[in-house]
């Protein structure tokens, strides 16, 4: 009797109740990742190798298909902590075809391998619903769980290539410098906290735009301003944010390739979606304060991303450095406020996508074929003898200096838009002048794959320019065959998945540029999910 | 419609490699191109029109008018022509090179015909892209920097065109309250401030005069032409520089009279400085190449000299000029790479010479080519020529006087050109051959059509004569009205 009394006390403090179906991605992509740690376990190499990254996709893909199915239909899970709508649902989308392409590139990767196939996929996976849980949240407490949880396994994935000293230090770098960005962000929230009494960002909003009884609310609360500014740090920490992104260059760098792109791509897509959640929800009241400090950290943040790129030798440095300079054109959507500005930014998140990671597979693809692929200097030559990874590094550069008949044109010609008619023309001078620069490296590219002789490669003995050690990219298999000849043009079927992905990606963002109009409607969806908490 | 027909020209192109058929299927298409324009009269016609972004109100619509049927004849014309050439000759990679050539004439094409404003910037941004690979993989010299200088000037100057042209659509939409669109006829009626014309215009006129270029955006002009494939150059200099020509006609007057009537003065100066210092710099040079590249300089400021006289004669002047320089400068660009291969490779006047002796066709050719470019009275430069002065002797005459130094310049230079490369002393290395048929393919027919275009320049004026009234009319009427206008802003206190 008083057991089950007891047992029906405990039913009655039961959590809050849970739609099961609308919280299905974050439920498959955890029993998914368990279940890659799991079989990657098994003793059967063929298990570890094959049917790992198989499994990883295959979460990842139904992962996709409940989100596909769960579009239009605006949901607040577990009392309101998670928001499931069109925004998340679009930025999950961005995560998981990221991801998946990782999970393609990784296949022949020595960093799976070492850390074991089952680890380094389930930890991507894990990085993957932190992303989702980040981007859903209503709440600061689940806000700072997803930020944690997306980057955990991403200071391991950093270091999983862990005979190569470059990889080691990029994982303590992102490591020690990713924790200072986590305690700047958890004490800025609960500097929030503290202000204005609650965690959810609903109350967050009302109590900083203030209500009858407290006209004009906190606007001027030293407390919250403080509070909003460490969060902006954190969150520029994770999104490379000049003055905030000096890490990024040297993890991009000294992580395995197939990381960096999905770093440079989701976790991108995740902190400025973040950015687009909390600044343009939960303090959108105090948009007066925070808009022109925002719009200063954009403004340097071109400035210095596209500078820093034009002096930069490796290929990964200097789409980090541009990455760093697209972070400062997506942080100017934010700063707008506006309908336009959100969709704007929502649209070059996802355009940012396909080319990024063709570059990435690109560079993959040639780190395989000698020591030092990542260097600019291995891409010379690359158009005339292996056109298929040559035509979508083109796109991906043309697309990133936002050239017409790309995506990346129409991203900036939306964000322009929507700077201009919000009235911050300025900054939209500042995203031209900051194009203008970054043409001078990204054409720097394209000019050294069409236009220059390839030099005759002396397999691993080369030091890469730099300074850096030459034990950059090569696995061993690469390096046997690189010990043959010098390689014929038909050298990219040794990596077919790659090539494949840098094809479809290179194709995505032509395709996309020419015929753009279903992302935009989709970025106009998602947008309106957003200002409908207004 | 013509981007479909010029897109259809791509296939050929790449499959045909580096045969001549590869040219023959532009070539085809490019006549019956003709065909169809012979039924272009005034006024929009041929219109395509469909929306293709409709969040940002971006339609795809192309049309003819009498602005830009002649020269969509002429880049057919020229493309065909430089295709001809390089058809005879052999390239590296050359499914690329013909690839890009045609993606250049498709972008070319697009931005003559576009009628609207996103559609104009977009191609004109987009025919950069190929030319860069041109200059970039089959240039000579220092290519690569010659690529980059080029394109990052051009580019640069395409960056401001896009705000300025996004800017026009969002304060235009702002100010009336209407759908953001970007289609030219609409804008036309939704006038903007007289502030945001101002820089407006100045972003647009930047980024054209970079195209052209003239004095001061020419930075990358020597060493852009230097390095560029001789195909590439005749058309580069005979078509590309045109669209920014054309760019001032059918975007910047009817979009912004007033501030095209406010910066007259500064484009009038702009033009006769230009004029000058090419015309000086023409004398100067010993390229043979070079030469061609400054005098095309000089007649592009003829042409902007034109278009700002303000005056429909001016600006009749100026598209018949635009016509005429196109056809006068390629056949220039091939007989120099002819004169280049007898004389060893190079392009130095100083080495030639003499080469008329034994090569009379190729001479006469070159004569015919080298009145036309100096405007010989009976040539259709002439006409364009006296046009365009006439029309800027009626809105200032000062600039006319002074521009009149440009057309005796022009006869000195290219005669010098002539006389050193023909006659004179033979060169060390010059050797006299007659025309071969593989340069003739392609300068024959032009030269051709200069002839008949001299004695028959109605051909394009005709057509043009209505379209341009109506471009013309806006800022004639902002001229018209200025005196009034003034004391009316000054009496109302200007800002």
């Amino acid at each position: 009797m008083t057991v089950l009394h007891h047992i029906a006390a405990v039913g009655h403090i039961k959590g809050p109740p849970i739609d099961w179906s609308a919280l299905a991605p974050f439920v498959v992509l955890t029993i998914g990742a368990l279940l890659v740690l799991l079989v990657g376990l098994l003793a059967s190499q063929i298990a570890r190798e094959r049917m790992v990254p198989a499994l990883s996709v295959i979460t990842l893909a139904v992962a996709i298909g409940y989100e596909a199915s769960s579009f239009h239909h605006q949901t607040s899970i577990i009392s309101g902590s998670l928001r499931i709508d069109d925004l998340a649902l679009i930025l999950d989308l961005v995560f998981a075809v990221a991801a998946i392409a990782a999970v393609i590139l990784s296949t022949r990767e020595p960093g799976a391998s070492q850390a074991g196939h089952g680890e380094y996929h389930s930890l991507l996976l894990f990085s993957v619903l932190g992303m989702a849980v980040l981007v859903s949240a209503q709440n600061l407490v689940t806000l700072f769980i997803g930020f944690e949880l997306l980057s955990i396994p991403l200071y391991i994935l950093c270091a999983s290539d862990a005979r190569r000293a470059a990889s080691l230090e990029s994982g303590l770098k992102y490591l020690v410098i990713g924790s200072v960005g986590s305690a700047t962000l958890v004490y800025g929230l609960a500097l929030i906290y503290g202000a204005t009494g609650s965690t959810d960002f609903v109350p967050i909003s009302n109590a900083i735009t203030g209500n009858s009884v407290q006209p004009g609310g906190l606007l001027s609360d030293p407390l919250l301003m403080t509070g909003i500014a460490l969060t902006i740090v954190g969150f520029a920490f994770k999104a490379s944010v000049a003055p905030f992104h000096q890490w990024t260059p040297d993890v991009y760098e000294g992580a395995p390739t197939p990381i960096t792109a999905f770093m440079a791509t989701a976790t991108k897509a995740a902190a400025i979606g973040v950015f687009l959640r909390f600044f343009d929800v939960a303090v959108i009241g105090a948009q007066g304060t925070w808009a022109p400090l925002l719009a200063t950290l954009a403004t340097i943040t071109i400035v210095v991303g596209n500078v820093g790129a034009l002096g930069q030798s490796s290929t990964k440095r200097i789409l980090a450095y541009s990455g760093v300079g697209q972070a400062g054109y997506m942080l100017a959507g934010v700063v707008v406020g506006t309908q336009l500005g959100i969709n704007a930014t929502i649209f070059y998140i996802v355009t940012y996508l396909p080319v990024n990671i063709a570059a990435f597979a690109v560079i993959v693809a040639r780190q395989r074929q000698r020591a030092g692929g990542e260097d600019i200097s291995a891409l010379a030559g690359l158009g005339a003898r292996q056109p298929w990874l040559a035509w979508p590094m083109t796109i991906a550069m043309l697309s990133l200096a936002g050239i017409p008949g790309t995506v990346g044109f129409i991203g900036k010609l939306y964000l322009i838009r929507a700077l201009v008619a919000g009235s911050y023309t300025w900054l939209a001078v500042v995203i031209v002048l900051g194009s203008m620069i970054s043409l001078g490296y990204y054409l720097r590219v394209i000019a050294t794959m069409w236009m220059r002789a390839p030099e005759r490669e002396s397999a691993s003995a080369r030091v890469p320019v730099g300074g850096r050690p030459a034990i950059a990219g090569g696995s061993p298999e690469a390096d046997e065959a690189d010990a043959s000849d010098w390689p014929a043009p038909d050298r990219a079927v040794s990596n077919p998945e790659v090539a494949a992905v840098a094809v479809l990606f290179g194709a995505a963002g032509v395709f996309f540029g020419i015929i753009p109009s279903p992302l935009l409607s989709l970025a106009a969806h998602a947008g309106r999910s957003i200002t409908g908490i207004f | 419609l013509i981007i479909g027909l010029a897109a259809s020209a791509l296939p050929p192109a790449l499959m045909g490699r580096a045969t001549a058929i590869a040219s023959l299927a532009p070539l085809g298409i490019a006549i019956s191109f003709l065909a169809r324009f012979k039924t272009g009269h005034a006024g929009l016609q041929f219109v395509t029109d469909h929306s293709w972004i409709s969040a940002f109100g971006i339609h795809y619509k192309i049309g003819l008018d009498g602005l830009n049927v002649s020269l969509v004849v002429l880049t057919t014309v020229l493309f065909t022509a430089s295709m001809a050439w390089a058809a005879t000759r052999e390239w590296e990679r050359p499914r690329l090179f013909y690839l890009f050539l045609s993606i250049a004439q498709s972008a070319v094409l697009g931005a003559f015909c576009a009628q609207d404003l996103f559609l104009f910037v977009a191609f004109f941004d987009l025919m950069l892209i190929p030319f860069y690979f041109l200059i970039g993989m089959w240039g000579t010299g220092d290519r690569v920097r010659a690529t980059m200088k080029v394109v990052i000037y051009t580019l640069v100057g395409s960056f401001f065109m896009l705000v300025a042209a996004i800017a026009t659509a969002v304060l235009a939409s702002n100010a009336y309250g209407t759908n953001l669109t970007f289609v030219l006829s609409t804008l036309q009626h939704l006038q903007l401030s007289h502030t945001s014309q101002d820089w407006i215009f100045l972003c647009f006129a930047v980024a054209f005069v970079v195209k052209m270029p003239l004095v001061p955006f020419h930075g990358w002009l020597a060493d852009g032409y230097r390095s560029m494939p001789i195909p590439a150059v005749a058309v580069f200099s005979g078509v590309l520089s045109k669209v920014a020509a054309y760019g001032f006609l059918k975007i910047v007057l009817p979009l912004f009279p007033y501030a095209s009537v406010h910066y007259q003065t500064l484009m009038l100066v702009i033009a006769v400085v230009s004029i000058i210092w090419a015309t000086s710099l023409a004398f100067t040079t010993t390229s043979a190449r070079l030469v061609v590249a400054y005098s095309s300089v000089a007649q592009l400021a003829f042409i902007v000299l034109g278009i700002f006289s303000l005056r429909p004669q001016g600006g009749q002047g100026a598209l018949l000029q635009m016509l005429n320089h196109g056809l006068v400068t390629a056949p220039l660009f091939f007989i120099v790479a002819a004169l280049a291969v007898r004389c060893g490779g190079s392009e130095d006047i100083r080495e030639m010479g003499g080469l008329a002796f034994r090569a009379p066709v190729l001479a006469a050719l070159f004569l015919i080519v080298v009145f036309a470019n100096l405007a010989i009275p009976g040539s259709s430069n002439f006409t364009g020529e006296f046009m365009i002065l006439l029309g800027v002797f009626k809105a200032k005459m000062a600039f006319s006087i002074i521009a009149f130094l440009g057309v005796i310049g022009a006869a000195v230079y290219s005669l010098r050109v002539y006389i050193r490369t023909m006659h004179n002393t033979v060169g060390p290395k010059a050797q006299s051959r007659e025309i071969s048929w593989r340069d003739g393919l392609a300068i024959v027919p032009l030269v051709v059509v200069i002839v008949v275009l001299a004695f028959y320049p109605q051909f394009g004026l005709k057509r043009s004569e209505q379209s341009l009234k109506a471009t013309m009319a806006p800022a004639e009427l902002q001229e018209g009205l200025s005196p009034a206008a003034v004391l009316a802003v000054t009496g109302s206190g200007r800002p």
